[in-house]
């Protein structure tokens, strides 16, 4: 416990500076606190309304897990077929980093149009989004396994696939995990997004509408709130699937650098 | 141990010619390997054809334990490919019956503990894993790595890296064990204590080894035959028969005279 509070004294000390120095600007008048307000308005903000943002919260956060657990298991499966089959990599490869190019906020009120208001449309999107960092990080971790430790199982006679199970699966589980903790920020983003562009105009919506719908109203304090907790759930989650992966990958602990 | 490996070895030759890489054939020599006028090229990264053997004859019987040295780069790693079956040649023949490699690196699975390493061509064979895991257990205090059947190889030092990578090599159960530079990475001492476990292990449980080096003084000690290699790309240039009594010495002066005309037969000799 106490060897984890040193460990976060740096990002405590920095948070604390950039909110004393962000407080500071603001009491110098230079701003309106309608467009930028203080931290103190946004704490109380936040304490204020802790209900309705723990609500629009549980919602927010039902998208981004579920969009992720999707995107996980999607961008692992299209990794390993993508590794196993150079036709399948020539085939998809191309279209799932098109894939990307593709303005999300294009697609997401025509998902609306086909799909309706529901969770659907919203998942399409986080998943479209964080599948190719999990589909990138898998194909790099098969083909990253070592050539000689397949052709060491070719001489213990392991057929194709148990060269599959053995010695590359392992490999790309903890990759495709870690190709999560980077799809898992920008899997936020989708997620505000897929609010702006699908909820409908009900209280409880997720946190993307929710700050939406309270800029509009000027009620700008608690849109920044709103922003805090999703602030604060993305870095639970980064947190919550670097555990994972140490724990799924114990042995590339030392190897790998201190961003967990 | 012996009988318990002995029970472990299927018998079954193969052999090779060019163009059939992988499975064994059903005929060949028992056991024993067979090289006659083996060629092989390799492509380097530019692609142009480097050949590495060059009319390559050499032969073990049936438990016997051949050494191969030769100067750094002249081929030997593409032998032990060839005899494995990893490769093919391009010209010649290779007659082999099913071998087992042990690499210059160690090559355990990282996210296997030690003992499901040892037993890894158990579980490819199809056995369930704690019937696998018990056999190889059976070997662990046979090697001095009792008590770290559940430690991952990142928690193992090398020397007891490459004791699990052996186990691994020996539980295969092919009759024949193809050991590139196996201590090649180890300090002095570990390797010497290593050199002397190798020697008894095989004593009691006879196989046909091909074991690389670099080490002169290594293949005399372990060996009952030295094979010299030329430069790349290599023929043999001498073959030095070892007839003497085991454990050899390495202070034995009727070992030494032999590494000095195997050095000789290098190149590098003193006189």
């Amino acid at each position: 416990m106490r060897r984890r509070l040193v460990n976060a004294a740096p990002a405590i000390v920095l948070v604390a500076a950039l909110l004393g120095a962000w407080e500071l600007y603001v009491d110098s008048g230079a701003t309106s606190s309608s467009i930028l307000p203080a931290p103190h308005t946004i704490a109380e903000s936040l304490w204020g309304n802790a209900g309705l943002l723990g609500h629009n919260l549980a919602i927010t956060a039902e998208e981004v897990v579920l969009g992720l657990a999707f995107a996980l298991a999607l961008g692992f499966a299209l990794g390993v077929l993508i590794h196993l089959s150079p036709p399948l990599r020539r085939a998809f490869y191309p279209l799932t980093v098109g894939s990307q190019a593709v303005p999300i906020a294009v697609i997401a009120p025509l998902l609306v149009f086909l799909l309706g208001f529901g969770l659907l449309p919203k998942l399409i999107v986080i998943v479209l989004i964080c599948f190719f960092p999990v589909l990138v990080t898998t194909v790099d971790g098969l083909a990253a396994v070592d050539p000689d430790q397949l052709k060491l199982l070719r001489t213990l006679d392991a057929s194709r696939l148990q060269a599959f199970r053995f010695a590359e699966l392992p490999a790309a589980l903890p990759a495709a995990i870690s190709g999560a903790r980077i799809a898992v920020t920008v899997g936020v983003i989708g997620a505000y997004i897929a609010e702006s562009q699908t909820a409908t105009s009900g209280a409880y919506s997720g946190l993307g509408h929710e700050i939406n719908a309270d800029l509009s109203s000027l009620q700008t304090s608690r849109a920044y709130a709103a922003a805090v907790v999703l602030f604060a759930f993305a870095v639970a989650c980064f947190y919550t699937l670097s555990e994972i992966e140490r724990r799924l990958a114990p042995w590339a602990n030392q190897s790998r650098g201190d961003i967990r | 141990m012996s009988t318990q490996l002995q029970s472990l070895a299927h018998h079954t030759p193969g052999n090779r010619t060019p163009g059939a890489t992988g499975e064994n054939g059903a005929t060949g020599t028992s056991d024993g390997i067979n090289l006659s006028d083996v060629h092989r090229a390799y492509r380097d990264r530019r692609g142009t054809s480097v050949p590495a053997l060059a009319g390559v004859c050499m032969h073990a019987d049936h438990g016997e334990l051949l050494a191969v040295v030769g100067p750094s780069g002249c081929g030997k790693t593409t032998l032990l490919e060839l005899v494995c079956g990893l490769q093919a040649p391009d010209r010649g023949l290779v007659e082999c019956a099913p071998a087992a490699l042990m690499a210059q690196r160690d090559l355990l699975l990282p996210w296997l503990s030690a003992v499901d390493n040892a037993a890894l061509a158990l579980r490819i064979a199809g056995r369930p894993r704690e019937q696998a895991r018990g056999r190889a257990a059976e070997l662990f205090a046979e090697l001095g790595l009792q008590g770290f059947e559940r430690t991952h190889p990142h928690e193992l030092s090398g020397g007891m890296r490459q004791r699990v990578a052996f186990l691994r090599t020996l539980l295969s159960g092919k009759p024949v064990l193809c050991l590139d530079e196996p201590f090649g990475a180890l300090d002095a001492i570990t390797r010497a204590e290593m050199q002397a476990w190798l020697g008894r292990a095989l004593q009691r449980e006879p196989r046909t080894v091909v074991l690389v080096t670099h080490d002169v003084e290594e293949a005399i000690v372990l060996a009952d035959r030295v094979v010299v290699l030329s430069p790349r790309p290599s023929r043999v240039r001498a073959e030095i028969e070892v007839d003497l009594p085991r454990p050899r010495s390495r202070t034995d002066p009727a070992v030494i005279a032999l590494r000095e005309q195997a050095l000789v037969a290098l190149g590098m000799g003193d006189s």
